[in-house]
């Protein structure tokens, strides 16, 4: 990638010579614009709260991954010999929580999204830096309320709190988990607001619409979601807290409330956070897949208008998780239908990568393999999805392992995989040093094959009849459970690779060029790492977004 | 005049407005949740519904929503007085406000306290208790904002009457409490 | 200067009106036909503060659709909810 021979350590004969330790891009970039520790928590440069958001949600990921560590050990014989019922409800209750809030829904917005929006729209901020460290603050405070919740004994009601369970017969720190997902919430629709204003007011001259990367598109989408749907689901869980301390009880059967009702509020807001989940997934690949490509990406606006369709359309499905709870039929029904209709735009967008990588001369690098690995297996869960969608399939399939290994698929082999795409391709940008190739390419391949052995025998499992949430099993089943055990194993090796490769480029990396890839986007235009105020003229575009140079037609030789 | 990302005192207004009305758009949502459950509870309980509705107050929510909608027309004439950089005419507004503010928590408080003492507050069982709790939980839900906004008036009144955007934004968020007011009387009391 | 605040204080009057008349409603009509007074009253009455107090005659098109984007979604909610609900 550049011609800088690595391991140029300094001369230790030579004061002056810093060796690789300090490249003059990296004194001017926002990594030494201060050095206090104060200049990083009192930050607003979103760069540096992108890096804060970096360190947190890893470290959580980190933490749910010891829940399910923990889960699938349990697992791998039939008796439920390592942990109590009540442990092993706790542990998959954690799991949850602390993945989908404190991992999987800020992950790429606001490490990601944070860091590349105003690069990508030629702004020297967000629109309100103030209330982006506000956000990181109040993430903070929600993960040290879980973490208390984790400490104080923790809770087995699942991510999903559902009434009458987390309302009337839950021990558990309820209330206090309860707390920490409405204070985190209030972290998202922080950040959804301040992208939907940045992307508005804050781009560059001649950046119109068009001309926005599709990872802009994909994030403007995901805040409409994270803004339309978080206070939903603040105001059931307050109702959840107020039901169990003051027994106010608009979900409670005995006194004419509606338990189901609490179910429509959850998913009113959490089917839809399973596209917050998502699509910034979805937009990091578009921009993988072009660059990898070197070609502009098939169907600009499909691509851009299939984020805005998937946001949408992802409000009318959310009864899909209520077909076997008691829901009227005909509602089934309704939601039976429009939730197959979700799987149009999702459709679109995978169609466009193929024809965008369609006779490109693809580089596989890092970048492409997560993205690969992200297409392939989001086809399946996409695939699975509709299978659940189905009404009569899913009365079979419903609270099954069938339904674990379809969200996982979508989840961790989508989302996960390009949280790891986005990291490897823009790493040289953070940081302005570049990494070894061959163990990107590694830990892509181990997530990869991890990944399909955790999962792929869950469906087998989920279809022979296995529920969901139990750690007691008949035996016959074993083999699937320890295939899937060995495969988490594999997954969470190949998770703590980046560690060591990442850490270790940090110092020893050869620097990164402004355009490590070739890859086209403003956020190429700058210096590896950017300097602190992003571009020192405000950028004019007057070009197409992947102003790839197009590609010589080999048939037109005949 | 103008902040960090931005290049001229136009753009960061209209980004300011932007960002106010999207967050307006959470607090509706936010009592979006508390109105989709008095539905549920109507749709199921049609009768019981209204025979709760019928034991609220009328006539103190009528004064109170009187009230609100006064005070939302002074923050309007305020926002009007700063746009003619008449900042103290923004001042007394704002105050006016925010005292009408007070005035309706201390209606409502009163209200609370007859309803207590004709023991309708918290009744022991049954769909009247469910419809109580609702409107326990969705009037304090808004009290509570009415104490907020209440605060921002009184605050920007005293410290800031000359900063356009901020009385323009305060003023957003009181019309906002106001609106849902307007909502909440016909569910809660209006049932019929 | 003079007529904006003439308009501001027809609009609070109407408001007074519109709650006056909501509140006659709720003694004479009953059933399907006091909702449909008292929340298109309501409704009436959070259109004059939105068009007129919060100011959104004068905005653009844009910030309009951001002031009643939200009403649309929740009516996402409301109706999906009662579609069960009345047919459960």
């Amino acid at each position: 990638m550049t011609d800088v021979p690595i391991n140029k350590r300094a001369d230790p004969n030579d004061i002056r010579d810093r060796g690789l330790s300090e490249t003059p891009e990296e004194r001017a970039s926002y990594l030494r614009a201060g050095h206090t520790l104060r200049s990083w928590f009192l930050t607003t440069d979103h760069k540096r709260i992108a890096l804060l958001y970096l360190v947190s949600v890893t470290f959580f990921f980190f933490v749910g991954g010891i829940a399910a560590a923990l889960i699938r050990i349990d697992l791998l014989t039939p008796e439920g010999d390592l942990l109590s019922n009540e442990g092993y409800n706790r542990a998959f209750t954690l799991h949850g929580v602390i993945m989908v809030w404190f991992f999987l829904i800020p992950s790429i917005p606001n490490t990601f999204g944070n860091f590349l929006i105003p690069l990508m729209i030629g702004a020297k901020d967000l629109a309100f830096p103030r209330l982006n460290l506000l956000s990181w603050y109040i993430y903070v405070i929600g993960g040290l309320c879980t973490l208390f919740v984790l400490v104080a004994g923790g809770v087995d009601t699942g991510w999903t709190f559902y009434t009458p369970l987390s309302s009337m017969f839950a021990h558990g720190q309820v209330v206090m988990a309860a707390t920490a997902v409405f204070i985190v919430g209030f972290s998202s629709i922080l950040t959804g607001l301040n992208f939907i204003v940045t992307i508005h007011k804050l781009r560059c001259p001649g950046m119109t619409w068009g001309r926005l990367p599709l990872f802009v598109w994909s994030h403007y989408a995901t805040s409409l979601i994270l803004v339309l749907a978080t206070p939903v689901l603040s105001i059931t869980l307050a109702l959840i807290a107020a039901e169990r301390l003051f027994g106010v009880g608009v979900f409670d059967p005995k006194l004419g409330g509606d338990p189901l009702l609490y179910q429509h509020l959850f998913w009113f807001y959490s089917h839809p956070a399973v596209y917050i989940m998502v699509l910034p997934g979805l937009g990091v690949v578009s921009e993988l897949v072009t660059a990898a490509a070197r070609k502009r990406v098939f169907g600009y606006w499909f691509v851009a208008g299939s984020s805005l369709a998937i946001a949408a359309v992802g409000f009318l499905v959310w009864g899909h998780h209520m077909f076997v709870a008691g829901q009227s039929m005909y509602a089934s029904a309704v939601f039976s239908f429009l939730s197959l209709v979700v799987a149009v735009p999702s459709a679109v967008k995978v169609y466009n990568w193929t024809a965008t990588l369609y006779k490109g001369q693809i580089a596989i690098d890092p970048p492409f393999l997560f993205a690969a690995s992200f297409i392939g297996l989001f086809v399946f869960g996409g695939l699975t999805g509709l299978v659940l969608a189905m009404l009569a399939v899913d009365m079979h399939v419903h609270d099954t392992y069938f339904v674990i290994a379809h969200f996982h698929y979508i989840m961790v082999g989508g989302t996960v995989s390009a949280y790891f795409g986005a990291l490897h391709f823009w790493w040289p940008k953070m940081f302005g040093r570049t990494y070894p190739m061959v163990w990107g390419r590694i830990m892509a391949l181990l997530i990869y094959l991890g990944f399909n052995l955790t999962f792929f025998p869950q469906f087998i499992l989920g279809y022979l009849g296995m529920p969901r949430r139990y750690h007691v099993y008949p035996p016959e089943w074993q083999v699937w459970n320890v295939l899937s055990s060995t495969g988490a194993s594999i997954l969470g090796i190949a998770y703590l690779l980046p560690f060591v490769y990442l850490l270790w480029s940090l110092r020893y990396g050869p620097p990164a060029s402004a355009n490590p890839w070739g890859a086209a986007g403003l956020e190429w235009t700058v210096p590896s790492p950017p300097p602190k105020e992003n571009f020192v003229e405000t950028p004019v575009v007057d070009y197409p977004a992947y102003n790839y140079p197009m590609e010589m037609e080999e048939g037109a030789r005949g | 005049m103008v902040d960090q990302p931005y290049s001229t005192v136009l753009q960061q207004r209209e980004a300011a407005t932007m960002g106010m009305f999207v967050f307006l758009g959470t607090e509706i949502m936010l009592f979006g949740g508390m109105f989709a459950v008095a539905l549920g509870l109507r749709l199921t309980h049609p009768r019981e519904f209204v025979d709760s509705s019928m034991q609220l107050h009328v006539w103190i929510g009528a004064i109170n929503t009187a009230v609100l909608l006064t005070s939302s027309a002074a923050v309007a004439l305020a926002v009007h007085a700063v746009r003619a950089r008449q900042f103290r005419a923004t001042s007394v507004l704002f105050v006016i406000a925010a005292v009408l503010g007070v005035v309706f928590l201390g209606i409502k408080a009163f209200e609370y306290a007859t309803e207590y003492r004709e023991g309708l507050l918290l009744p022991p069982v049954g769909v009247q208790r469910l419809f109580m709790d609702l409107y326990l939980v969705s009037t304090g839900l808004h009290a509570l904002h009415v104490t907020v906004g209440a605060g921002l008036l009184a605050a920007v009144a005293a410290f800031a009457p000359q900063r356009a955007t901020l009385v323009e934004n305060t003023g957003l968020f009181w019309h906002l409490v106001d609106a849902i007011w307007v909502f909440l009387y016909p569910v809660l009391y209006l049932a019929r | 200067m003079e007529q904006a605040r003439k308009r501001l204080a027809t609009v609070w009057l109407a408001l007074l009106a519109l709650l006056a008349l909501t509140v006659a409603g709720s003694f004479t009509v009953t059933g399907a036909a006091s909702a449909v007074v008292s929340f298109g009253v309501a409704a009436a009455k959070v259109a004059l503060i939105f068009w007129f107090f919060m100011q959104l005659r004068t905005e653009k098109g844009l910030i309009r659709v951001f002031a009643v984007g939200a009403i649309a979604w929740l009516a996402i909610l409301l109706t999906l909810v009662t579609i069960d609900k009345v047919t459960r």
